[in-house]
């Protein structure tokens, strides 16, 4: 019998099966880097639907990429009920079903975003961060006061499937990280019920020295090597 | 009226007067638009650690090739520095919370008297989204607000209360327009430099932000 310490390596298809309609679902990646491009396509292609997406951007939907690009296509697809992120300017199909009512937003300022995630994934019941205080952010929020200074209380955010970019993996889910493709990826890894990484290579249980894991293999369920779409194969 | 200077010398003369402002080995986050041209000013000597809020420190100009696995806060790509690390978000919102940054720049739709800042939405139009700007205001040791003075229609952007949704309250350490630099100092906001392109009381007529005057106001530094 294979050891539970040696991870599953699936096709993309396969692995996004898991994922079911209405599921709560992190993405990482900041901008074009570290984002699961490969999981996403094959998501876009399963076609499920009313998922919350929880994502630092929506990435870009325009002119030039009417279809959106990475994670912003779930939103041109109309696969989420709702996002939470920190910023979608750059997705005009996020501003267009929001305005419609089509879509639920939730804004989060970003270090606030990633901070409720990793509270999320490490046992924390929520935090308190100056940022926001005075302005409509702080509006149905908890405000505590500490010291003299006013603090927003700010909740954890969980998924039930979180599906990252990483660099390189070894065969016991244990990651690397590339540039700045590293972002939210390692919080998230650690706050969802199942973790999806998508990687550039699949080493085997050993070949990646200890002292440069970023994410603990222990945190990884399930490892899908990245494709030849256009974005997976440039980033 | 104000004259009106071409917008290449007002985006570069507004940067070129930050970069003055910073310290050698200062920490600094650029926002985008004209913050990202402060890096291209900096007087000789002087060096700057540049934070990238999605997990830079210690960012270099973008490449000749761009490589899209290491991309800045604004969607452009950058190069590393020797010496400079890759963080994870987490980190890096930590450093910027944490006061760890001596600088952030970014630009304004609106700056008042009471040192509020709004530049993140306008209701009933665009909803971007804050991104990482609230927390930055919120924790670097200085906020520099680098904006023209007026904006496409001609209204002053340094107004006596912000009416739009603030991004923080009570934040800004200075603001840089192609006019003039104030400062907050003392729970007011003080005019040290004006350009010699105008005189006070043409300022005054174009701003509607409650300002004192330093004594020692002196014509604008660095105007090219």
């Amino acid at each position: 019998m294979a050891s539970k310490l040696i991870k599953p390596v699936m096709s993309a298809e396969e692995a996004v099966s898991r994922i079911k309609p209405g599921a709560s679902l992190m993405v990482g990646g900041f901008n074009y880097a570290g984002v699961p491009y490969t999981l996403i396509d094959a998501l876009v292609e399963q076609g499920t639907g009313d998922l919350h997406l929880i994502a630092n951007d929506t990435l870009y939907a325009n002119d030039q990429h009417p279809d959106g690009v990475g994670h912003g296509k779930l939103v041109v697809n109309g696969q989420c009920r709702k996002v939470t992120a920190s910023h979608v300017g750059l997705n005009r199909a996020t501003q267009k079903l929001y305005n419609e009512g089509k879509l639920e937003l939730e804004l989060v300022p970003q270090g606030s975003f990633v901070e409720r995630i990793r509270c999320g994934g490490f046992g924390l019941g929520g935090f308190l961060t100056p940022t926001g205080v005075g302005t409509v952010h702080e509006e149905g929020k908890q405000v505590l006061e500490v010291d003299g200074r006013r603090y927003i209380l700010e909740l954890p955010l969980k998924a039930d499937v979180a599906i990252i970019r990483g660099y390189r993996a070894d065969r016991c889910g244990n990651l690397t990280y590339y540039g700045t493709g590293r972002n939210f990826n390692p919080a998230m890894a650690t706050a969802a019920d199942l973790v999806i990484a998508e990687v550039d290579m699949i080493l085997a249980q050993g070949d990646i020295d200890p002292n440069d894991v970023v994410t603990p293999g222990m945190l990884v369920d399930i490892l899908v090597l990245k494709g030849d779409g256009y974005y997976a194969t440039r980033t | 009226m104000l004259p009106v200077l071409d917008e290449e010398v007002v985006r570069h003369r507004i940067a070129r007067r930050i970069a003055m402002d910073l310290a050698d080995g200062a920490v600094v986050n650029l926002g985008i638009g004209i913050p990202t041209l402060v890096s291209d000013h900096l007087p000789k000597g002087v060096q700057v650690l540049l934070q990238t809020e999605n997990g830079v420190v210690g960012a270099g100009p973008k490449p000749e090739k761009d490589d899209l696995r290491l991309i800045g806060a604004g969607g452009r790509c950058l190069s590393l520095l020797p010496g400079s690390s890759i963080i994870p978000s987490d980190t890096s919102f930590g450093l910027i919370r944490g006061g760890h940054l001596d600088a952030t720049v970014l630009g304004a739709l609106e700056v008042d008297s009471e040192a509020n800042l709004a530049n993140w939405m306008i209701p009933g139009k665009m909803v971007p989204g804050m991104g990482g700007a609230m927390d930055l205001v919120t924790g670097a040791k200085a906020v520099y607000v680098a904006t023209t003075h007026l904006d496409k229609r001609g209204r002053p952007k340094l107004v006596r209360e912000c009416t739009l949704p603030l991004t923080g309250k009570g934040v800004v350490s200075v603001v840089v327009t192609e006019f003039c630099l104030v400062r907050w100092q003392g729970g007011r906001m003080v005019l040290h430099e004006i350009s010699p392109e105008v005189t006070l009381d043409e300022l005054r007529e174009n701003t509607t932000m409650d300002f004192d005057i330093s004594p020692d106001l002196a014509p604008m530094k660095g105007i090219e």
